[in-house]
């Protein structure tokens, strides 16, 4: 279906895909097998300029928007989701400085991030917050010129292989959610230091790893917009990046459907291309509705945000719920078309299955995008009954 | 460094196929590409500039649709890119090719010159030393890798059929470059953008200052005759019977012409 | 000569746009227009149903060729290290051929090596040898050849010059062709001569082997060409032949370029595959690096070697030495066993001058069987086990 993407839109669809292709393709199966970070992919993206697509003109980037981004997100998703988690988290992470950051901060970080000459990671959740981000136990204590870290982050995708770090941390414990404050945080920076490696049932080309910080000092020009304006940095960013998993989904989705299709007009059984029978063929035309009907959502909602609009919560939130849920449905229903095969490592589908779970677990599980939609129907259930 | 590159746009013969029954070449969905070994000789240009500075130039002769390969080198990085395109061109083979490049190159000024090794349409590997010999320059053929290069000389690696020899050349030079050199990179989103803007400057004979019965066809002292499929053997025998005398039976026939 | 259409008679109908195999032939204005991809190959002469492309002749055509002076049949005899390349004996072969039809003399041109080469030269079948001699050939460098060569084409006007298609070859010899401003035909698997006009018909395949095309250099002489090395079969070794060995002064030679080291590679099985009689070659109908395990073993009960299709090695079951074929090496042993190979034209082209040739393949309409002398419809996986079965049998294993 055509969506009438502009040329350069079309651009960034077709270099993003031929990297896919070309590169991501060939090593995929062994990345996940050696759960390795893609450190050459990451090079091919940034010499290609994929980092720069969302930051704008005056940063060195090439100041386009949401619906970008989830074009080049969707075509690496197709190959590799966990490369492609990779990718996307560098944007989760860049956001609060984009949204946030003074000139100066920006200034210093963003030409950076845009050529990809350094890569960025988000640091929300923590052994005891994760959806509950009021459980934040991270503390930045301000000290003159410094303020101090101390805490643990859990969970942090790009941890360790990132240079800059997007930090959320309580400065003032009696105001809860309010105490919170965003930081910049550099690699090599006093007193921050990884902690142990994640071993994952997916997603194994991303790298999942701890951040300890330990009287860690960080300039007080690192803060994110004021002090106790940590919890509204972290919920504008998600807002922002959410649609991204959702274009994540409709990238797996895709490619897991491409190798179905494939496979059952080759496969013979009874005499026959399986793909003639309807049982099949049923089972693949769900799975071309689900994923065609996803990537409408996405497209629409990438649109609707990139026109500026700021009631985005609950229609970022519908895209990612319902494009994860069709991932995981659409690489699970592969994997069956395919059978035996599919279950095999030797087929990509059962990677595509396994790395599809995140989707529904990651920025946000899909229940607390329930949440979210639920929070905004009942304001909206108020203003129509008065 | 002044850096030229020529490049040629070719069908992608890996999709060329012949239909045996009317000896015609199926093109059917055969799409034109930039010489594979030519994307090794770009991205030569393009290493050897962030090395020492200068430009890179991508030259190319064809009908105007190859204006297509240029704006892909220009998305690779390459600074500015010339089509050579004039009727009287057409026709043309590796002698009265090489003439018209060497002219545009003359012309444009340069430090070194960097070709392909050959044209996966043609195979010839003639044009880039015959550049150079329109040139007056030294060329080396088959390099797969700059080992040095200063202001004045350069060392190579050139391929020879055991293993390779180590070159020492002065410059201006023309290089012929093998895929062993390097991983040609992809475009870049902004290099595409700008290819999409790029002016492609244009050159005829007269551009050039070479005469018409030089250039093209009344250029070339080689004629394609004809073309045909490749012929079948006559005297093929298909041996019959169940695997058992089909064997016996091949074994006979060997032991017949002495192979066994 | 020129390939045009004529408005008034084309319809429009297209009908010749697909003929065309370089895409020359575009619509401009409703009309078929033929542009500058035209190759002059004549597809589409026959099929356009208004008679509306024409062969057209141009006032050059009528200039008279000047080539009457150039007389005599010269191959390039290369050598390395001292050593007469095998190329260079094939050379004589066919060169012989050419000289004889052309009621001539065959020379040798050597430029290094010694006397001893310059008379293998003539056992081989060379009327004389052209022998330079000069401490600047112990290396390959462009210049000394390129100038030397074309200094002695210009002073004895030979008619026909060839070399092989090597690496040394395929670098000096267009420069020579440049240098003289004639035409060479690069990489040919045939050399013949045109009986009526007495031209050297040089056939080369093109588009990566897919297609033949017969080149000639009508009005200019030298016809130079380079030819494939194993296409041409070896000329015939005489001890007793006798000719002449001429010392050719090296006076004024230079070079800009300089060899610093030679460095040999371990090619391993690629240069066995070229020296072996038997080669058994397996394609995508193989079906995995196992199946090569069983051509392997007849292959060694026949004394032989492993080849491959690229389907094959693309689909990584044997690495790229055994590929044979336009990308990969030219063989001719005495008999080439094809297993599970369909025969793509670039597969042809590396192995059709083999001996004997036997095919076997479930495809009855697979092109390999047009250059097999025998072959067999039927499973590889079935044949081949019975195949090894019988040969143990016979070598009373």
């Amino acid at each position: 279906m055509d969506y009438f993407f502009t040329e350069e839109q079309k651009m960034i669809r077709d270099l993003a895909r031929q990297i896919a292709e070309e590169k991501i393709v060939p090593v995929r199966a062994e990345l996940d097998e050696k759960e390795e970070f893609p450190r050459e992919i990451m090079e091919v993206l940034a010499q290609s300029d994929m980092f720069g697509i969302f930051v704008p003109e005056e940063y060195g980037g090439l100041g386009m928007g949401a619906l970008e981004l989830c074009i080049a997100v969707e075509e690496l998703s197709r190959a590799c989701l966990g490369i492609s988690t990779s990718y996307a988290a560098n944007a989760l992470g860049t956001y609060p400085i984009l949204l946030f950051g003074t000139e100066e901060q920006k200034k210093k970080y963003l030409p950076d991030i845009a050529a990809g000459r350094k890569l960025v990671a988000f640091a929300l959740t923590e052994p005891n917050a994760g959806s509950d981000a009021a459980g934040i136990q991270t503390t930045a204590k301000k000290e003159g010129d410094y303020y101090i870290l101390n805490g643990l982050k859990q969970w942090i995708t790009n941890a360790g292989e990132a240079d800059i770090y997007t930090v959320i941390a309580i400065t003032d414990r009696a105001k809860g959610a309010r105490g919170a404050s965003a930081f910049i945080v550099e690699k090599g920076m006093e007193g921050f230091s990884f902690g142990k490696k994640e071993k994952k049932m997916g997603i194994r080309a991303s790298v999942t790893r701890e951040l300890i910080f330990e009287n860690c000092k960080v300039p007080k020009e690192n803060i994110l917009g004021r002090e106790g304006m940590g919890f509204i940095v972290a919920m504008r960013t998600l807002d922002q990046s959410r649609i991204g998993v959702g274009a994540q989904g409709v990238g797996v989705a895709q490619g897991a459907f491409e190798e179905a299709l494939k496979f059952a007009k080759q496969r013979v059984q009874f005499g026959k291309p399986i793909i003639s029978f309807q049982a099949v063929q049923h089972i693949l035309a769900d799975m071309a509705i689900q994923i065609e009907a996803a990537r409408s959502l996405v497209y629409s909602v990438a649109r609707y945000i990139d026109s500026g609009a700021k009631d985005i919560s609950k229609v970022s939130a519908m895209a990612k719920v319902f494009a994860t849920d069709v991932a995981m449905k659409v690489t699970t229903d592969a994997v069956q078309v395919m059978g035996g095969a599919g279950y095999m490592r030797e087929y990509p589908v059962e990677k595509m299955m396994r790395d599809a779970k995140i989707l529904q677990i990651y920025e946000g599980t899909n229940q607390i995008q329930r949440n979210i939609i639920g929070q905004a129907l009942i304001k909206e259930a108020t203003k129509l009954t008065g | 460094m002044r850096i030229i590159v020529c490049v040629k746009q070719v069908p992608d013969t890996a999709e060329v196929k012949i239909n045996p029954e009317t000896n015609t070449l199926i093109r059917e969905g055969v799409s034109s590409i930039i010489n594979p070994y030519d994307m090794h000789a770009i991205e030569a240009g393009l290493q050897l500039k962030e090395k020492k500075g200068g430009t890179v130039t991508v030259i190319t002769m064809g009908p105007p649709q190859a204006e297509e390969a240029l704006r892909e080198a220009i998305s690779m990085g390459v600074d500015e890119a010339v089509l050579l395109t004039d009727r009287a061109f057409a026709g043309a083979d590796t002698l009265a090719t090489s003439r018209t490049l060497a002219g545009a190159i003359r012309k444009l000024g340069f430090d070194i010159v960097i070709c392909g090794k050959q044209a996966i349409d043609g195979d010839t590997a003639q044009v880039g030393p015959e550049v150079a010999e329109f040139l007056g320059i030294p060329h080396v053929a088959y390099v797969k890798k700059i080992e040095e290069i200063t202001e004045e000389k350069i060392v190579l690696y050139r391929m020879m059929e055991e293993g390779y020899d180590v070159v020492e050349a002065p410059l201006p030079l023309l290089i012929t470059v093998v895929k062993e050199l390097n991983v040609p990179r992809l475009p870049s989103l902004k290099g595409k953008m700008r290819a999409k803007k790029a002016e492609i400057k244009r050159f005829t004979h007269k551009d050039i200052g070479i005469e018409e019965d030089r250039v093209g066809l009344r250029g070339s002292p080689t004629q394609v005759k004809n073309i045909f499929a490749p012929e079948r053997k006559k005297e093929r025998k298909i041996l019959q019977g169940s695997p058992e005398e089909q064997v016996e039976w091949l074994i006979e026939e060997l032991k017949k012409l002495k192979c066994i | 000569m020129r390939i045009v259409v004529d408005k008034q008679l084309c319809t429009g109908c297209e009908s010749c746009i697909e003929s065309c195999p370089y895409d020359a032939i575009v619509m401009e204005d409703d009309k078929a227009f033929i542009n500058e991809y035209c190759q002059l190959c004549r597809n589409c002469l026959s099929v356009c149903p208004e008679g509306a492309i024409k062969e057209i002749e141009d006032i050059y055509d009528r200039e008279p060729p000047d080539v009457g002076e150039f007389r005599g049949v010269w191959v390039f005899a290369e050598q390395r290290e001292g050593r007469l390349a095998d190329v260079s004996l094939e050379l004589l072969g066919v060169g012989r051929r050419l000289a004889e039809t052309r009621s001539t003399d065959l020379t040798a041109v050597l430029f290094g090596a010694t006397d001893r080469e310059a008379q293998e030269l003539i056992k081989w079948g060379a009327d004389r040898v052209l022998h330079a001699e000069d401490p600047l050939f112990e290396y390959f460098n462009d210049d000394p050849y390129v100038h030397l060569l074309s200094r002695l084409i210009q002073e004895q006007k030979p008619e026909i010059v060839l070399a092989g298609a090597t690496a040394i070859g395929r670098s000096f010899f267009p420069r020579v062709a440049a240098r003289l401003r004639t035409g060479l035909t690069a990489d040919c698997t045939g050399l013949e001569i045109d009986p009526e006009t007495g031209n050297l018909l040089q056939i080369r395949p093109a588009f990566g082997g897919n297609i033949m095309a017969t080149i000639v250099c009508p009005r200019h002489r030298p016809q130079m060409a380079t030819v494939r090395p194993r296409v041409m079969k070896k000329g015939r070794y005489d001890e007793t032949r006798k000719g002449e060995i001429l010392k050719v002064p090296t006076d004024g030679l230079s070079s800009r370029t300089r060899v610093i080291q030679t460095v040999k590679e371990e090619t391993g099985v690629s240069v066995n595959l070229q020296e072996v009689d038997v080669i058994v070659s397996g394609g995508r109908g193989v079906g995995g690096p196992e199946g090569f395990k069983m051509l392997q073993e007849l292959a060694s009960l026949l004394g032989g070697a492993v080849g491959a299709s690229r389907a094959a090695v693309d689909e990584g079951w044997i690495p790229y030495s055994h590929q044979v074929g336009q990308t990969g090496k030219t063989v001719c042993p005495k008999l080439y066993i094809a297993c599970g190979i369909s025969g793509a034209v670039q597969h042809l082209v590396g192995m059709q001058s083999s001996d004997t040739i036997v095919a076997i393949n479930k495809n009855p309409d697979a092109p390999i069987f047009n250059v097999a002398d025998f072959g067999i419809i039927g499973d590889l996986k079935e044949i081949v086990p019975l195949l090894i079965k019988k040969l143990k049998e016979l070598k009373g294993q």
